[in-house]
């Protein structure tokens, strides 16, 4: 024996000779295999869940599934998982759980647990284990048709675990494990068990999660994934979920005792344990007779049935009486009482129009088995955009129409009984197959007993109070998580709402972890009762979304995460980067150097020392990161000139031009050197960030406005290193490393390319490319020499003090020469004229965007343009991103009584060696016009004064750039 | 999550493909000629319908052809699928 006192000595799905050992609130206990945290709790006699959220009122279990409203825990251990559901958690010896107020503590440990993702494509997805869809799994699979079955429970069953149906004259689980066995053989059948299917998304796209070790003692078993996230494309879906108790709407409603019928009948049958020794079962509908027939053949002493309906079904009445139970119809329990938990209910008679008859009696009692009805689960139905619809005689919401390929079979659908849900799973399943392209047969329906098709229910909304008006009915809860009552609602409704969601935002009834599976249809139907609509068919439900349940954000990452969240791109000369001590900075999803410090530099050190290099000596940059796109057919120059704003179909073989393309409305998309190495072939760089932008830019041109051209484009940026030596000593060194090369300047001149063969007989493209205003040259390899010719560039600079410089460097150097970066000193609203470039814009051919240059907006003389900025004080740094404002601005920032105009703002700030000062660029309305104008920046520390400038602050003549 | 016919490839999800807004709007043959206001309906002006409505898709992460397709916008029904060139097709 386990010490368990609510433990009945026989029965149930549980394994009595695997007895578990666990904790909650720090009280250890025992439970069995087969046990959830919540029958383990029950058998123990603890019924009781933390106290709630807001009003601190003690709550107690309700349910067995997954529209559990109170029995919040935090399961403790390494990386403790805030939010369970006792009455979905799986006992596993040495569990540990504490109880939770409606919030969990998210564990700020690393999950170091592996979670996982597969896809598969099925032709027929059943989702729900129950009767229903195994019927229509079985029937489906005979077809040949590849299935899949989702069910949410550790075993199949469904609500066949809870009860005592028979199925072809045997118990109804031997069915289910025929069925089982039948699915288990299939070639093309897949069962995942502990699975849940949480979002239902467009063309038949789910997402189920599949807990693979949640009910085993962690860490998971070697190569098991703790959860796996199943992306499942299925031609066609059977959703066969079931349906959930609906709670009834009265005075004290949410005290520890008062629990769902059928989760009572499931704690018996199927848990074999006693949830109360002294019970009250109160019901709108038939299904809670089993209920009590269940409690009585258990050992609980059953006090009343308590039925709504005025004449409850003769046979029902009959079987109570026969088991010794009292029927009391008509009437309902308008209130409960005790000091904790449930001591006692109080029952009255009910008017056909619900409101209270007669005297108020009690009866003693420490549970109570509440039946409202059932709700259809519809949830994942409505995410697939499915419409539901008031059934009046089921009084419940039930599927209408949906736009995807998917049915509905069993209590989803509003079918209650065993031969209904076993028919119509039949039927589901085979159509299923017939639609997605197999030929299948309807199974014969075996002959069954129990679970009789039911009589009509008397939906009672809302039990009126024994006192007062519903705007005072602060005890009956419409959602037990948000204690939420009808109260409340009557405030919401006085307030002029009508809409469920608007109610629903106003009380927040619904917004809790369950979403309102408890609460939805309830508080629905108490807003029709307070609006006097004839049912809760004009009143309408909210949208349910996903995800059905909560699901942790670690099985979406799966194994994306760390290093796998997203690729890291490094050059061939990444080692060497490394081995160097460079500061690393990403650039999309590059690795890119951003300065080399020597030791105790900081990067402002290290940038001055490494533009001074450049500057003054020589200095190298890895820039293979740039983006490259070979351009190869006869008509590439064609397409180029449409593309860029200046001309390239001239461009002479073995030249190259700097091009700047503009989206269709003029502003400034993409810029780089273009080489032409031969007739039909160009060499497109483009900005580093934006290079599989532009490759589609281009593709989607060329394919969609003119198929006619012919031309090829090959990204090639992987395929080629591009390592740029820099500054008035380079020369020297490209002479040292490509011997057959004449790097005399008339042999070799600016914006022109050369192959050549260098001394290590690497095969290379040399160009003289400068962006940095100095001599300069950009050597193109293999990206397999790349980290050989670096080497290489660095031995033959070495006499010459060669220096590696990064990024923050470059960014420097270009500004210094005014040469604005795409995306840093232009947002999408600049055009190639707001950058200074108007000799750019070609006057004698079309490209793309070049209509836009001549509208009115594009031509004001007020546009931001580029311009520099030198602060007044030269040590001064003006932060990037900081706004320009005019004297005039000031004493009104000042005096907070802004806002005022700007403008502009500052792109790009930098200290320069070359200078001895620091500047800046910045966007300025009309600002060419304003070069010698001051401006301020207005900072935390008081406005910072400004000089516009020319945008080319350092060497304007370019006397440079050939050495 | 859509699933896309893709006419080179075959059906795909539809994190493979790029989105290219509405189709059948040509570039204008003679920019030039066209006033600011019809250069600007070129530029900004597109439908939004609620239904069938033909729209530009790319395989990106595919064969990186562009095609069309005709999609109901209100319940994400792929109508048709044609490519880039070819009338939209006319659904009953």
């Amino acid at each position: 024996m386990t010490g368990d006192p609510n433990r009945l000595p026989e029965g149930g799905r549980v394994d009595r000779s695997a007895v578990l050992r666990f904790t909650y609130d720090g009280v250890e206990y025992t439970g069995l295999r087969g046990d959830t945290l919540a029958s383990a709790l029950l058998a123990n006699g603890t019924s009781h869940t933390a106290r709630s959220q807001y009003r601190d009122r003690p709550r107690g279990i309700v349910a067995a599934g997954v529209e559990e409203t109170n029995a919040l825990v935090q399961i403790d251990g390494s990386c403790s998982e805030p939010m369970q559901l006792a009455t979905t958690v799986e006992l596993y010896d040495g569990l540990s759980a504490t109880g939770l107020s409606g919030r969990g503590r998210l564990d700020p440990s690393a999950d170091e647990a592996v979670y996982d993702k597969k896809h598969v494509h099925t032709d027929v997805l059943v989702v729900g284990g129950g009767p229903a869809g195994l019927a229509a799994a079985v029937a489906a699979s005979r077809s040949g048709a590849r299935v899949v079955l989702v069910d949410d429970q550790s075993e199949l069953g469904g609500a066949l675990l809870s009860g005592h149906e028979t199925i072809g004259g045997r118990p109804a689980l031997e069915w289910v494990d025929e069925v089982q066995a039948e699915l288990a053989a299939g070639q093309e059948v897949r069962i995942l068990t502990r699975s849940t299917a949480i979002g239902y998304h467009d063309q038949n796209y789910l997402l189920v999660v599949e807990r693979r070790a949640d009910h085993l003692a962690p860490p998971p078993p070697t190569g098991v994934s703790r959860r796996r996230l199943w992306h499942i494309r299925a031609r066609q879906v059977v959703l066969a979920t079931g349906a959930h108790q609906r709670p009834i709407i009265f005075a004290g409603n949410d005290r520890p005792g008062v629990m769902s019928a059928a989760a009572v009948s499931t704690y018996v049958n199927r848990y074999a344990v006693l949830p109360g020794r002294r019970a009250v079962v109160f019901t709108t509908d038939d299904s809670a007779y089993a209920t009590a027939l269940d409690l009585m053949a258990a050992g609980t002493a059953v006090r009343a049935v308590v039925d709504t309906r005025p004449e409850p079904p003769a046979g029902l009445v009959a079987a109570a009486r026969e088991a010794g139970i009292t029927v009391v119809a008509g009437s309902a329990v308008v209130g409960t009482r005790g000091e904790d938990g449930l001591s006692a209910v109080r029952i009255a008679a009910l008017a056909a129009d619900d409101s209270l008859r007669g005297p108020v009696r009690e009866l003693e009692c420490d549970l109570l088995a509440v039946s409202g009805g059932w709700n259809p689960a519809v949830e994942l139905w409505s995410q697939a955009q499915g419409t539901v619809r008031y059934d009046e005689a089921l009084a419940a919401f039930v599927p209408d129409r949906c736009g995807q390929q998917v049915a509905v079979a069993g209590a989803v659908n509003g079918i209650f009984d065993l031969a209904g849900c076993l028919l119509g799973g039949f039927v589901a399943g085979a159509e299923a197959a017939t639609r997605a392209g197999f030929e299948a047969a309807v199974p014969p329906a075996p002959p069954y007993v129990g679970d009789e098709p039911p009589s009509p229910p008397r939906p009672v909304w809302l039990v009126p109070g024994e006192e007062g008006d519903p705007s005072v009915w602060h005890e009956h809860f419409v959602d037990l998580q948000r204690d939420a009552t009808v109260a409340d609602v009557q405030r919401a409704v006085r307030a002029g709402m009508r809409s469920v969601e608007h109610v629903k935002r106003y009380t927040t009834i619904g917004t809790a972890h369950d979403q309102g599976k408890a609460s939805g249809v309830s508080a629905t139907g108490v807003i029709a009762r307070l609006l006097g609509a004839r049912s809760p068919g004009e009143v309408g439900t909210t949208t349910f979304r996903g995800p059905y349940t909560p699901v942790s954000f670690a099985v979406l990452a799966g194994r994306e995460r760390g290093p796998l969240f997203d690729p890291v791109r490094t050059t061939s000369i990444h080692p060497w980067h490394e081995r160097r001590g460079a500061v690393f900075e990403n650039v999309g999803q590059w690795k890119r150097p951003r300065y080399y410090p020597e030791p105790g530099e900081d990067m402002n050190e290290a940038v001055l020392r490494e533009c001074g290099a450049a500057r003054n000596g020589v200095a190298v940059m890895d820039a293979s990161t740039l983006g490259k796109i070979d351009v190869v057919g006869p008509d590439a120059g064609v397409f180029l000139d449409r593309v860029y704003t200046n001309g390239f179909a001239k461009l002479a073989v073995g030249s190259a031009r700097y091009g700047i393309m503009c989206r269709a409305d003029g502003m400034v998309f993409d810029d780089g050197v273009t080489l032409r190495l031969a007739d039909d072939h160009y060499f497109l760089t483009t900005t580093t960030g934006n290079a599989a932008g532009v490759m589609d830019w281009l593709e989607e041109w060329l394919q969609t406005e003119w198929p006619e051209l012919r031309v090829r484009l090959t990204s090639v940026t992987e395929q080629w290193v591009t390592v740029a030596v820099v500054g008035p000593r380079s020369r020297e060194v490209v002479a040292v490393l490509a011997p057959d090369l004449d790097v005399a300047n008339d042999a070799f001149p600016f914006m022109t390319a050369r192959e050549t063969t260098l001394a290590g007989g690497v095969p290379a493209r040399v160009c003289r490319i400068s962006f940095s205003g100095e001599l300069a040259y950009e050597i193109n390899v293999s990206s397999w020499y790349g980290l050989a010719v670096w080497e290489a560039v660095m031995a033959a600079g070495e006499p010459l003090g060669i220096t590696p410089y990064g990024t923050e460097t470059m960014h420097v150097l270009r500004a210094e020469k005014g040469y604005p970066i795409v995306g840093q000193d232009t947002d999408g609203t600049v055009t190639p004229r707001d950058l200074g470039m108007e000799w750019i814009i070609s006057q004698h051919k079309q490209f793309v965007g070049k209509r836009s240059l001549r509208r009115a907006d594009t031509s004001r003389a007020d546009r931001r343009q580029l311009v520099g900025l030198l602060p007044l004080d030269p040590a001064e740094l003006v932060p990037e991103g900081a706004q320009l404002v005019p004297e005039s601005a000031l004493a009104e920032i000042e005096a907070g009584t802004g806002p005022v105009h700007a403008l502009g703002h500052v792109t790009s700030s930098y200290r320069s060696a070359a200078l001895g000062r620091t500047f800046a660029l910045a966007l300025v309305e009309g600002g060419r016009e304003r070069i010698g104008q001051t401006v301020y920046a207005p900072l935390p520390g008081g406005p910072v004064a400004v000089r516009i400038a020319e945008p080319v602050l350092y060497d304007p003549k370019g006397t440079r750039r050939d050495g | 999550m859509l699933l896309i016919a893709c006419p080179y490839c075959g059906e795909r999800d539809e994190t493979e493909f790029h989105y290219g807004g509405q189709a059948h709007v040509a570039h204008p043959a003679d920019p030039e000629a066209l006033t600011d206001a019809e250069w600007a309906e070129y530029l900004f002006v597109r439908a939004n319908p609620k239904g069938p409505f033909a729209e530009r898709w790319s395989h990106a992460a595919g064969c990186r052809r562009w095609f069309n397709v005709l999609r109901d916008t209100a319940t994400h029904q792929i109508l048709a699928v044609y490519p880039a060139g070819q009338p939209k097709p006319v659904i009953a």
